[in-house]
């Protein structure tokens, strides 16, 4: 199993939206990060109950966004298009009724490209539902079985890429963010939350090599989504949720040492990260996922992505038509424009790239952290630890470093309460301990919303 | 300094070594464990939510602070118990079935709590008939729900159903959020009062009592 003691990039200049050192190419023809941006267009229900009496209309939903989203393709010339079913968790504990989803939605988008030429992949992201009151650990048992069963079903059904948003780690990370816990945040992370990637991304590789699919990626989203959403809520400082960021893509980077192609998920903004240093292709959100949560990166996120979404939107009627196809359609000019400038020339599309880091960094630590220059900087130095845990804790002290250092210089306002926080986290990171026993030990009687036990730890 | 003043002034820097320390200096100085608890604990939370609504703190802050609450209402609790002092006022907390998002839920208790309230949190997926059982079991006089999903909003009228057929609507103040919740949602389903955020349920549960 690689760990990536480089990064895949070295030159700023190629680092860059659309192209991916190792793009990944789909039985269509379409090829991630082959050097066009293509639309990831993701969707959910309107508010309803699901059950086995709602299943037809859920069908009918599903079938209905497909449709449009396909006929709006068609319309505006669309090159290709992914399309995201993140199953809801009814749909992955009744593993029958997501894989009836996925089948309803393959079927339409392969018609659409018998008939008129219309390109699309899906991706499949079963929701992890190893979570609750009755999860009796997290790699066998009920929950486990019907996520697999979930992934192996929607393959044969036709799905083109397996995703989970995973949540090894997650109850105690949950607990860090609220207390701003460096110490705990990297347990959860670099302990609990890579544990689990290995063993759940080792048996999807597997289900996508036996089914002949790809095996796409992770996110962190449950970690580091849920810190920047609380910190736009002022809820959280935004230098926490940066360091977050940072830290999660040694986390989000163990599925592609697993065996995971890419491309990486949407709302794990640590893809950047990723992709810096495996050179695999990645899909970000920014501007476009306002639909579903509101973001302080809205362009910066575009400068590296090769697919780009709008991380979820409710099929819900709008003034111009069905949300879904609403968004889709947003997608497909920012993707148009950024391939505009991809055909003007490198200059070209290196200019738009820096335009839309450069607007938001100086605003925001989170855009910061995701400004390319800074990404293969941070990254060059996480790669050089050896283990999990120095490089999570390697990625919060450079965070939190380039952070002081873009404030100092002037590229980076910071609130009197964000600069207080800064000071007070990066004490905290110097006082970790040297070894990741030292630390686990420490964490495990402070974690009372954990039991070891489903980690197979004692 | 008096010792209120410091009691409420160190729980506001979460500082609860020193709280704990203020307030066995105030009872063995004979000060009343009401006039800790309403002039100095809940004085320096009080003080304290309204930073955090005003965003010059922020969560944390207001968390490490409650620890500092929890730890000198630990001491004087006794106390209260022989003056028969209780609470403010009852809540029943939890997310609804088939949803496990838990950190609103969880902000939501510690703004009760920090309010005076004695909250009894039934955590994350909880179905109608443990709500409608700890409403006959507790006598609250609120029940607070909270949703993060469109798709398990809907077990918010759910609840609300339940407390109507047990015979329990009348008797509590159903309280509703979550990130998908709305005014409007909370009228169709009959429930008492929407907010939108944590520090806003508190003000609002405090009116009902």
């Amino acid at each position: 199993m690689p760990t990536f003691k480089s990064t895949a990039y070295q030159d700023i200049d190629n680092f860059i939206y659309a192209h991916a050192i190792y793009p990944v190419a789909l039985k269509n023809g379409m090829v991630i990060g082959g050097g066009t941006l293509y639309p990831e267009i993701n969707f959910t229900l309107p508010t309803m109950t699901i059950d086995q009496s709602t299943m037809p209309e859920v069908i009918r939903n599903y079938k209905e966004i497909i449709t449009g989203v396909c006929e709006r393709a068609k319309d505006l010339c669309s090159s290709g298009f992914v399309a995201e079913i993140e199953t809801l968790p009814p749909m992955t504990f009744e593993p029958k009724w997501g894989i009836e989803v996925c089948k309803a939605v393959v079927d339409i988008a392969k018609d659409y490209a018998e008939k008129y030429g219309v390109k699309s992949a899906v991706r499949i992201t079963p929701n992890d539902i190893r979570e609750g009151n009755d999860l009796k650990h997290m790699w066998h048992g009920r929950h486990w079985d019907n996520m697999m069963e979930t992934f192996e079903g929607c393959a044969k059904a036709g799905a083109d890429l397996l995703a989970v948003e995973s949540v090894g780690g997650k109850e105690v990370h949950d607990e860090a963010i609220m207390y701003c816990d460096i110490a705990k945040s990297l347990f959860a992370l670099s302990v609990l939350g890579c544990t689990d990637m290995k063993k759940l991304w080792s048996e999807i590789v597997s289900i996508s090599d036996k089914t002949g699919v790809i095996p796409a990626g992770d996110t962190a989203c449950g970690f580091a989504n849920t810190a920047m959403v609380l910190a736009d809520k002022n809820y959280v400082p935004k230098v926490f949720a940066a360091a977050v960021r940072v830290m999660t893509a040694v986390r989000s980077l163990v599925a592609i040492e697993c065996g995971a192609k890419g491309p990486h998920k949407d709302c794990g903004y640590e893809g950047v990260y990723v992709k810096a240093i495996t050179g695999t292709p990645i899909a970000m959100e920014g501007r476009t996922s306002a639909c579903a949560h509101l973001s302080p990166v809205g362009n910066v996120a575009i400068c590296l992505a090769d697919l780009w979404s709008n991380e979820s939107v409710q099929n819900i009627k709008l003034l111009g038509g069905m949300a879904p196809t609403v968004s889709f359609e947003q997608l497909v000019y920012d993707c148009r424009l950024m391939n505009t400038a991809t055909e003007r020339g490198k200059e070209t599309a290196l200019i738009l790239r820096d335009l839309h880091a450069d607007s938001d960094s100086a605003i925001d630590p989170q855009a910061y952290v995701l400004r390319p220059d800074v990404v293969l900087e941070i990254s060059k130095e996480i790669v050089k630890e050896e283990g999990y845990y120095n490089r999570t804790k390697k990625a919060a002290s450079l965070a939190f470093s380039k952070i002081k250092e873009a404030h100092g210089n002037g590229e980076l306002k910071l609130e009197d309460k964000e600069l207080m926080w800064l000071d007070r986290l990066s004490e905290d990171v110097e006082a970790l301990p040297s070894d990741v026993q030292t630390l686990t030990e420490q964490m495990l009687p402070q974690c009372e919303k954990l039991d070891p036990a489903k980690y197979d730890m004692k | 300094m008096s010792n209120i003043k410091n009691i409420s002034d160190y729980l506001q820097m979460g500082k609860a070594n020193l709280v704990e320390k203020e307030v066995r200096e105030a009872l063995e100085k004979g000060v009343g464990a009401v006039d800790i608890l309403n002039d100095g604990l809940l004085d320096g939370m009080g003080k304290l939510g309204v930073k955090f609504k005003n965003n010059e703190v922020y969560v944390p802050e207001v968390l490490i602070a409650a620890r500092a609450l929890n730890k000198g209402i630990e001491i004087i609790k006794p106390h209260l118990i022989d003056a028969g002092v209780k609470p403010i006022g009852k809540v029943v907390l939890a997310t609804v079935k088939g949803d496990l998002h838990d950190i609103g839920k969880n902000l939501v208790r510690m703004m009760l709590v920090g309010a005076g309230f004695e909250v009894i949190d039934l955590g994350i997926d909880v179905p109608d008939a443990t709500i409608v059982e700890a409403v006959r079991e507790h006598k609250p006089n609120i029940v607070a729900l909270s949703a993060l999903l469109t798709t398990t909003m809907g077990a918010q009228g759910d609840v609300v159903k339940a407390l109507k057929e047990a015979g329990l609507r009348e008797s509590v103040k159903v309280m509703v959020g979550g990130a998908p919740v709305t005014q409007s949602f909370c009228d169709s389903i009959g429930a008492d009062a929407y907010t939108s955020d944590a520090a806003s349920c508190a003000e609002v549960a405090k009116s009902f009592i």
